[in-house]
């Protein structure tokens, strides 16, 4: 966290910080999650086969569906699960991090077996492709948001505004996408509304030295008060005109959407999708490999110390600041020029709060958030795929279910999570 | 607490000279050897520089900056009500022409809409008797209550360096609490209410206590936690309405608890005709024990002492991460009195999963324009009870929608919390240094 360089820290310095951060706690909630897909398997156990329908209708290579025994599969799972916890424990033991690679394996691996459990003995079959796609879809605004915020805080300025800055990009994407009929000149208005609220944020935050907290907190509340207002005066009254976007259709890309699976998942969709796909590295190689990120970087962990080299503070964070909010603006757009063709009161459902939680998910790092926010997509998408083929328990329980591993994720994966020094903070020079 | 402190800052000015002379202050105990400000003016020896002086610090001290905050955030709402006023529209048509047309119109929109904010929060001076003129005012308490009690849970966490965010979840776990036994328990009277409520506050205290340990022993943020405990809680009261035999009413299938007994219900302070129950007394209560509880007992200290500064906190023998747990088993418990006031008060013919209707949100405002100090924090609460009740008048007569209340709010926090904004923008004058402020509230809310 502390490492300015773009290059990576000096070997010896490494060692001496990670040696405290590496701990036993994430093998302890992976063990804990397994247990808990183990007992479920256990106790409710499921007869009959769990088919997953790997083909659409415009494959090249068809796929043939795959039905398999649901319990046996499941317990497959839980086994492989339990052996990379233990790869998990090994990497602990040599004195080094667990890998991101076990860890997504290992939520790979909990997710197929507890849709194989959950999904025996039911006549309809997961269409694994609507399943991939609908995930990366729902997650798009997160990610977006996710984005925005590890900017914004790698800077020094917290973003609790997130939610305020999608619905401002969502309200605005509606109105000027239906003024001119073309979603590319919603998508502009969802950026600049983004930039907008930021430039708020900014003003109190940086100018001003409000608490960041506060500001954040409070945007929130007057967009959706904003948008709201105006949504029941001035948008339901003339909707036709005002509130009826034409949408970005998907597009699927050459070759890329041949390939079975994941090409119509990932590669049949609309231009904000992709401009997501391009984001996520974009930010990080801004971030970790540009003049611009590195005094980013430096102003979020110690403003001072920047200052002092001629790193203009304010101007750093305002800059930060608003193209966080163009960032997180983008993910608005989403709601009305790609999901649905009109804005609908606090239409974001607090999806920027769990963008936030992603960020802190995802410990502040660009390609971590945005692997979270996924997370957080699948698990939403679970309700339409558990639904199709029939929950075995109460659906609530279901639903229920990723929040509450993110909290034992949270707890033990993550563990103390430690932000940029100075995030908070606003930067008084003397 | 923080609107003192450019007193406090005046004060030392002023000692300097006679400090029996300005009686007004609050601050003048700091006596004459108090160290002098260097940044004083000249020592004031007539009264007219007195009286300038008095009257400097009256409008660069906090309240001038309230009251300023507030109009600047009517002035706003009144322009947006303006800009979308039909009334207003059609006459702007020919505004060239007419001018004075349009200014009418706003002059009327605006009017109309405040006085129906009035009536419906205060007093209804068009009632033909004096107990339905005032009915709006119980009405705003009503509403205050459960923000007061869920901003205090807010602010106790913000003093102790958390952020709750899971008003909403330690809500439903505590309506569900006290509702449970509420309609389920069969007990006598006086003993029925009073358990019903602590079920809700010990709910409140357990949802908002899992964020405190997990905080506290694995260092997972309380922001992610409580967030996902609303989640958590709303789909586990989903369960719980769905399910017959646990909270479900007998015979119904919509997802709604049965009504509270006789015996549960807090009872009407003013008589029938008036909503407002002894919740609003418990709420009240409870501002007077967190005052308590922060400024003069022991644990309170423990609290901001980790809020301010866990590192040095730990280095003088507090137990921190007892401390966090602790916080945060209090916070959900003043929580726990919204849910549990929700229910036995508000709502008392059976609940559903929105019966925290946005207040864990709401408190989280409440508690910052409060500046999270118990008797802010009650100021703050019987404000915005009162825009929600005039907004949702203003929106049966006026047809304004509610949500301008939310407008109103946030612009009042937003320039409370920015003093040199609302100084530069009405022209006040500007204190020459105010180094507290700036940490207080910082501190209050990290």
């Amino acid at each position: 966290m502390t490492a300015l360089a773009p290059s990576p820290q000096p070997a010896a310095v490494a060692g001496a910080r990670d040696v405290t951060v590496v701990s036993r706690k994430a093998v302890v909630a992976s063990a804990v999650i397994t247990a808990l897909l183990a007992l479920l398997v256990a106790l409710a156990p499921h007869s009959g086969s769990t088919s997953f329908r790997f083909s659409s209708e415009t494959d090249l290579f068809r796929i043939p569906d795959v039905a398999v025994p649901g319990q046996a599969t499941a317990w497959v799972c839980v086994v492989l699960a339990a052996l990379v916890t233990a790869a998990m424990e090994l990497s602990v033991r040599r004195g080094r991090r667990v890998p991101l690679v076990l860890s997504a394996v290992l939520a790979l691996l909990l997710i197929v077996g507890f849709l194989a459990w959950a999904g025996a003995g039911s006549d309809r079959d997961f269409p694994v492709v609507r399943l991939v796609g609908g995930s990366v879809l729902l997650a798009v605004p997160i990610v977006f948001g996710a984005l925005g915020g590890v900017i914004g805080e790698r800077a020094g300025v917290v973003n609790i505004a997130i939610e305020g800055q999608l619905l401002a990009g969502a309200f605005s994407a509606a109105v000027v996408g239906s003024l001119t009929d073309s979603p590319w000149a919603g998508l502009v208005a969802a950026v600049l509304a983004g930039a907008l609220v930021a430039l708020v944020l900014g003003l109190f935050t940086i100018t001003y030295k409000v608490d960041q907290v506060i500001v954040g907190v409070v945007l929130n509340v007057l967009v959706i008060g904003l948008t709201s207002f105006l949504y029941s005066q001035v948008l339901v009254p003339s909707a036709d005109r005002l509130n009826s976007t034409s949408r970005f259709t998907p597009v699927a890309i050459p070759l890329l959407s041949e390939i079975p699976v994941v090409g119509p998942a990932l590669f049949r969709q609309s231009v904000v999708v992709y401009l997501m796909y391009l984001a996520v590295p974009a930010v990080w190689f801004a971030l970790y490999r540009t003049r611009w990120g590195l005094r980013l970087r430096a102003v979020g962990e110690h403003p001072k110390a920047a200052d002092t080299v001629g790193i203009k503070v304010q101007r750093t964070r305002y800059r930060a600041v608003l193209v966080a909010g163009g960032v997180v603006g983008l993910g608005g757009a989403f709601y009305t020029v790609v999901s649905v063709s009109s804005f609908g009161k606090e239409m974001t459902a607090g999806a920027g709060f769990i963008a936030l939680a992603a960020v802190i998910f995802g410990k502040w790092d660009p390609v971590r958030a945005a692997l979270a926010a996924l997370l957080f997509g699948a698990a939403s998408n679970l309700e339409g795929a558990l639904s199709i083929v029939g929950a075995p328990v109460p659906s609530q329980f279901m639903l229920m279910l990723p929040y509450v591993v993110t909290v034992l994720a949270v707890a033990g994966l993550v563990g103390r999570s430690r932000g940029p020094a100075a995030a908070g903070q606003p930067y008084v020079k003397e | 607490m923080s609107t003192t402190d450019p007193y406090g800052h005046g004060a030392s000015t002023a000692a300097g000279t006679s400090p029996e002379a300005v009686p007004h202050n609050p601050a003048t105990h700091v006596g004459p050897g108090s160290e002098a400000d260097p940044a004083a003016p000249a020592p004031a020896d007539d009264d007219a520089a007195r009286w300038r002086a008095a009257l400097h610090r009256v409008f660069a001290g906090g309240w001038a900056v309230s009251v300023g905050a507030v109009l600047l955030a009517v002035l706003a709402g009144s322009i947006m009500i303006a800009f979308t006023d039909e009334g207003v529209q059609s006459a702007s048509s020919y505004f060239f022409a007419r001018p004075l047309d349009t200014l009418q119109a706003v002059g009327s929109a605006v009017g109309s809409a405040y006085a129906a904010l009035f009536r419906g929060a205060v007093y209804n001076y068009r009632a033909d008797d004096l107990a339905t003129a005032i009915r709006p005012l119980t009405s705003s308490l009503n509403f205050a209550t459960p923000l007061i009690a869920a901003g205090l849970g807010v602010a106790v966490a913000f003093r102790a360096g958390l952020f709750n965010i899971g008003g909403q979840g330690q809500i439903l776990a505590a309506a569900a609490g006290a509702g449970w036994v509420g309609f389920a328990a069969d007990l006598p009277v006086v003993v029925h209410v009073v358990l019903a409520m602590v079920a809700g506050v010990l709910a409140g205290a357990v949802w908002a206590g899992i964020a405190g340990v997990l905080k506290a022993y694995t260092g997972a943020h309380e922001v992610i936690v409580t967030i996902m405990l609303n989640y958590i809680a709303f789909y586990g009261i989903s369960y719980l309405l769905a399910t017959p035999g646990l909270l479900q009413a007998p015979g119904s299938a919509n997802p709604k608890t049965p009504a509270m007994q006789d015996t549960a219900i807090l009872p009407r302070l003013l008589g029938e005709r008036f909503t407002l129950h002894a919740g609003f007394l418990v709420a009240v209560a409870a501002v007077v024990v967190v005052w308590w509880l922060l400024n003069r007992s022991t644990l309170g200290f423990g609290f901001r002492a980790v809020g301010e500064n866990p590192a040095a906190a730990r280095v003088a023998g507090i137990d921190v991460r007892r401390t966090t747990v602790v916080a945060m088993l209090v916070a959900g418990a003043l929580v726990g009195i919204a849910g549990a006031t929700q229910v036995l008060g508000t709502v008392t013919t059976g609940f559903s999963y929105d019966i925290d209707a946005g207040i864990g949100f709401d408190a989280i405002t409440v508690a910052l324009l409060g500046r999270s100090t118990p008797w802010g924090v009650l100021a703050a609460a019987v404000l915005f009870g009162a825009f929600k009740a005039g907004g949702s008048t203003m929106q049966a007569s006026e047809n304004i929608p509610i949500e301008i209340v939310l407008v109103v709010q946030s612009l009042i926090v937003l320039f409370i919390a920015a003093p040199p904004l609302v100084r530069a923008v009405l022209r006040l004058p500007q204190p020459q240094a105010r180094p507290r402020r700036g940490a207080r509230t910082r501190k209050a809310a990290a």
